[in-house]
């Protein structure tokens, strides 16, 4: 019953077809504008990374491809230590995902629940960190983590990426479970249920597309996070921080394809998790 | 009606509280007691040498002008992503896989797609270029052209990060029971009514997140704008980046840091006061 | 999560938990902020270092992040790096809280035959050797041959004058209707070298004791005619070679190493040439990066070795072939080196060898205000040709910061000012 209590909003088909058609045709026409401003700057980005190594340089430009070259990509992808950077990517990311929900999401649902003295404090706590550049923090930060024996390891990476990941964590669980009545919760315990059995089959539920949501935004802060990265590691480099490095001082025609290489991730993870992530949306999910 | 104050808060956000004290609050402090002592003992130096250095007020200036552009766009455009989307039968799944894209993108390879765009001998001048409206290349993102460098960076962080803003609002849009809009519907309301009248307010909770979120990050603009201009437009983060790597004047990177740090402060404060949500407006 | 990554990730937690320390015995890790591009990276890895005995291994890092590690490694009491590899500049800073002496190593290596002017360079204003020099590059010009064609009449690129440098960017304007000169004013960029190094002793013949001189004035009045005709996207270039071959810029002056790319891939288009001189002379700045130990060196034996390998006259040679650095001890370049390289080869000795040359030495005793002495320089010149403040007030500003600068760190002269007592002023 708790599901269907959930009854989630918009089917949107029944509005849709009443659109009439010279909406719809704006509609499509806005859609695609959209659409192509997302994904023509992605395009020229492949088109550097494949064009070779003078092709970055001609003059005018063909938006087609010309004198395709895969030299600057296999090149990339032959250097040494990439996929051990890889791993320590997926590592310090999983790790940062874990850590941030697991703080997270409980202080979500305290802020988003309870008036209690101190919240504001605590609010505010939390926006520090996104207020700070990290970056300033480098100094302080290597010098503990060499104490503690955190220096060049994933796991150390991860903590300080859940340091960055955990306000839009607090935040966006936040404003999740303020959206989920308080009633649906009331009910549940009328229904002889615990607080903690209510939370559970009741507003987890409801709550886990966006905590999805919350998990994808950890685990791409992790991914694209360079400066940090960087400086905690040695040797145990995570892959962005790995390629950018290199990339930063090398000719264009390979900073494009390190470019794309650390875009096709991305694309990637979002579109597997894209169901999930809008499942309440679609009529998919029903 | 508020729960009881009871240990429960406590108890839940007690584990973040103590990761955040020992992995941020602690060199926070390292960090702003560093900024106050220039020499021995307490001292203002780092900030006066701040305030008077000759990229300061342009700093300063650059980084509120491209807050205050970048975010009402982003919100904007977010919002008509969003209305659109929800508008659409088909095809959804993938328009807001695409639409959301720029979300796993760096900052970096971001800054690196609108300089193929954007640069001298970029897609841009060579599309002008083909309709004949330019001769030849010509510099979009140089020191003598500030405003056309400052549109590249506006189009280039709206690219960027509009995608945070959609998922936010999208993840509240979700939440608002649809019963509202279809009673609004039956008494005669028109869509535009219907949207400045129930969905914005019901929105107010995400989009004072999305808002506190957006404009901390802006604050710490720093990526896209050196890949596109380098210090031809001088910002706040990037000055203290500077300062810190290549003037390795750690005291003045840290009087930058604590300065955008009370900036972004004052900004939350002005977001948490307007968009205040009271409990009982919740639905 | 798969199986082998949650073991590395409780691995990684026993190591927290335990104490364990990371680094392994025998192996020795080379930590440089030079030869950081991928190719020339790889190049380290497969060619320079082979022939030592035992696990080397080659990490790289920007400037910034080498400072910051060298910093935090000694705060923190626990190091990784056994020996480090950095430009001189970039060494300094660290002298004497993060290097240890290495004047054991130096005795080892007399007969390598390293001029001793440079071994004096790698005391770092210290009594002691600090590191030990390891390649030397400098500065050249490289012009596009299309450009050739509007050189000034009676010009001679092997012996440029700055007026001559200016009408030729002017001619170029007037012709072609773009500006094509460049400079790498990118914030990455070495033009804070341009101005330590090859305008200011040019055109005043010093570079601190002269900042505001007459000369001064003059030099920078003609740097800001200099930069009518100097391409606008100067302020965002950071390594020339990209914006030579797009040919956005057909005269460029730039550190070998930025433009040798350029160079290498197109040889038959470039030509490469040394800076121009001016009324004091033809200023030029060699650039010395250096090997030095880290103190608590985990393997300072290894990293021994490593010095006397890199060091050897075989080794200086691939370095010259492989990555264009050029070699500090005694050891001819072989013929057949790559057409790229022969043409910044030839371009080096024409600036050490041009009669009116006036070498200007690296700073000594900057400390870890080498970055704001650079920030003096970059000041002068955004507020001068940039924001085109009035020259005079302008430079009896930043005169004060410079001299406030050198009294803070009690540099004294070097040349080519004349030696002075104790911190060197500005006249």
């Amino acid at each position: 019953m708790t599901i269907q209590a959930a009854e989630l909003p918009r089917t949107g088909k029944s509005r849709s077809m009443t659109l009439p058609s010279a909406r719809r045709l704006l509609l499509w026409t806005g859609l695609a504008v959209l659409l192509a401003w997302v994904l023509v700057p992605i395009y020229f980005v492949a088109l550097g990374a494949f064009g070779g190594r003078l092709g970055v340089f001609r003059w005018p430009k063909t938006i087609w491809p010309a004198d395709l070259s895969l030299a600057a990509m296999t090149q990339f992808l032959g250097i040494e230590g990439v996929f051990n950077a890889l791993v320590n990517s997926l590592i310090a990311a999983g790790l940062t995902v874990v850590f941030s929900i697991l703080l997270g999401a409980p202080a979500g649902y305290a802020l988003a629940r309870y008036t209690f003295p101190g919240q504001n404090a605590y609010r505010l706590l939390v926006l520090l960190t996104r207020a700070f550049p990290l970056a300033i923090l480098a100094l302080p930060l290597t010098v503990s983590f060499i104490r503690f024996g955190l220096y060049d390891t994933p796991f150390g990476v991860s903590l300080i990426h859940t340091v960055l990941a955990l306000p839009f964590a607090a935040l966006v669980t936040q404003s999740l479970f303020m959206g989920i009545p308080r009633e649906y919760e009331e009910a549940a315990w009328v229904f002889g249920c615990t607080r903690f059995q209510a939370f559970m089959k009741v507003v987890l539920p409801l709550a886990l597309p966006g905590l999805a949501a919350t998990a994808i935004f950890a685990f791409v802060i992790s991914w694209n996070e360079v400066f940090a990265a960087s400086i905690l590691t040695v040797r145990e480099r995570t892959l962005t921080a790995y390629l950018l490095r290199i990339l930063s001082e090398s000719p264009l025609h390979y900073r494009f394809a390190g470019g794309f290489i650390l875009i096709i991730p991305s694309v990637l993870f979002i579109f597997a998790v894209r169901r999930y992530l809008f499942a309440v949306w679609g009529i998919a999910s029903k | 009606m508020p729960a009881r104050t009871s240990w429960i808060p406590y108890a839940l956000i007690a584990p973040s509280v103590i990761f955040l004290g020992a992995l941020f609050l602690v060199p926070l402090v390292q960090t702003i007691w560093l900024s106050f002592s220039a020499g021995d003992g307490f001292s203002l130096g780092n900030y006066q040498r701040m305030a008077s250095d000759l990229n300061f007020s342009l700093a300063v200036r650059n980084t509120f002008l491209l807050t205050l552009v970048v975010v009402p766009l982003q919100v904007v455009l977010a919002l008509a992503m969003a209305t659109m989307v929800t508008k659409l039968d088909k095809g959804r799944d993938l328009v807001l896989w695409v639409l959301t894209i720029p979300l796993g993108i760096s900052d970096l390879a971001a800054g690196l797609a609108w300089l193929a765009l954007l640069q001298n001998t970029g897609y841009l001048n060579s599309a002008l270029y083909a309709l004949g409206l330019i001769q030849g290349p010509v510099g979009w993102l140089s020191q003598e052209t500030p405003w056309a460098l400052f549109f590249a960076i506006v189009l280039a962080e709206l690219w960027r990060a509009t995608a945070i803003v959609l998922v936010i609002l999208i993840a509240g849009l979700q939440l608002i029971p649809k019963e509202f809009s279809e009673a609004a519907e039956i008494f005669g309301a028109k869509p535009w009514t219907r949207f400045t009248r129930i969905t914005l307010p019901l929105l107010k909770p995400s989009l004072q997140s999305a808002l506190i979120l957006r404009t901390v990050l802006a604050f710490e603009v720093f990526a896209v704008v050196y890949a596109l201009g380098g210090r031809n437009f001088p910002v706040l983060a990037g000055e203290a980046y500077v300062w810190q790597n290549d003037n390795q004047n750690y005291g003045v990177a840290a009087a930058y840091a604590v300065l955008i740090m009370a900036i972004s402060l004052a900004a939350t404060a002005v977001y948490l006061r307007a968009l205040r949500t009271r409990p009982e407006q919740l639905p | 999560m798969t199986h082998p990554v949650s073991l590395r990730a409780i691995a990684a937690a026993a190591a927290l938990f335990g104490g364990i320390t990371v680094a392994q015995a025998q192996e020795t890790v080379f930590y440089s902020t030079q030869l950081r591009p991928i190719e020339e990276a790889t190049k380290v890895r497969e060619v320079l270092l082979k022939g030592l005995s035992g696990k080397t291994t080659y990490v790289v890092d920007e400037p910034p992040a080498f400072a910051v590690r060298m910093k935090a490694e000694t705060q923190a009491g626990k190091r990784t790096a056994s020996v480090v590899g950095a430009l001189h500049g970039e060494l300094q800073p660290h002298v004497p809280a993060d290097l240890q002496p290495v004047d054991d190593v130096a005795a080892k290596l007399t007969d390598r035959g390293i001029p001793a002017n440079l071994m004096e360079l790698g005391k770092l204003g210290t009594n002691q050797q600090q590191y030990i020099p390891w390649m030397q590059a400098t500065y050249v010009m490289v012009a596009n041959k299309q450009a050739l064609q509007y050189l000034p009449s009676g010009a001679d690129v092997n012996s440029l004058t700055y007026a001559q440098l200016q009408q030729w960017g002017k001619n170029i304007v007037d012709k072609t209707g773009q500006r094509r000169l460049g400079f790498p004013a990118g914030p990455t960029g070495l033009l804070p070298r341009f101005f330590q190094g090859y305008f200011y002793p040019s055109f005043t013949g010093g570079v601190v004791t002269t900042f505001k001189s007459a000369d001064a004035e003059a030099g920078w009045n003609a740097l800001k005619e200099l930069w009518a005709v100097s391409n606008p996207n100067s302020t965002n270039y950071n390594f020339m070679q990209e914006p030579l071959l797009a040919g956005e810029v057909w005269v460029a002056w730039d550190h070998i190493a930025r433009v040798k790319e350029a160079l290498t891939l197109q040889p038959d288009q470039f030509v490469a040439f040394p800076a121009p001189a001016g009324p004091k002379g033809r200023g030029y700045m060699p650039v010395i990066a250096g090997l030095a130990i880290p103190k608590d060196a985990p393997n300072r034996a290894g990293a021994v070795a490593l010095i006397e390998h890199m060091t050897k006259p075989e080794t200086q040679l691939a370095t010259a072939a492989e990555v264009g650095f050029f070699p500090v001890v005694k050891a001819d370049l072989p013929p057949n080196l790559a057409p790229g390289i022969k043409l910044l080869a030839g371009a080096v000795a024409a600036t050490q060898n041009a009669k009116d040359a006036l070498v200007s030495l690296l700073p000594v005793g900057l400390g870890a205000k080498g970055g704001e002495f650079n920030k003096v320089y970059t000041d002068t010149f955004q507020r001068i040709v940039l924001r085109n403040e009035p020259v005079k007030d302008v430079l009896e500003a930043q005169a004060k910061a410079l001299d406030a600068l050198m009294k803070d760190t009690g540099a004294p002269c070097w040349a080519p000012d004349k030696p002075s007592q104790g911190a060197c002023s500005v006249q």
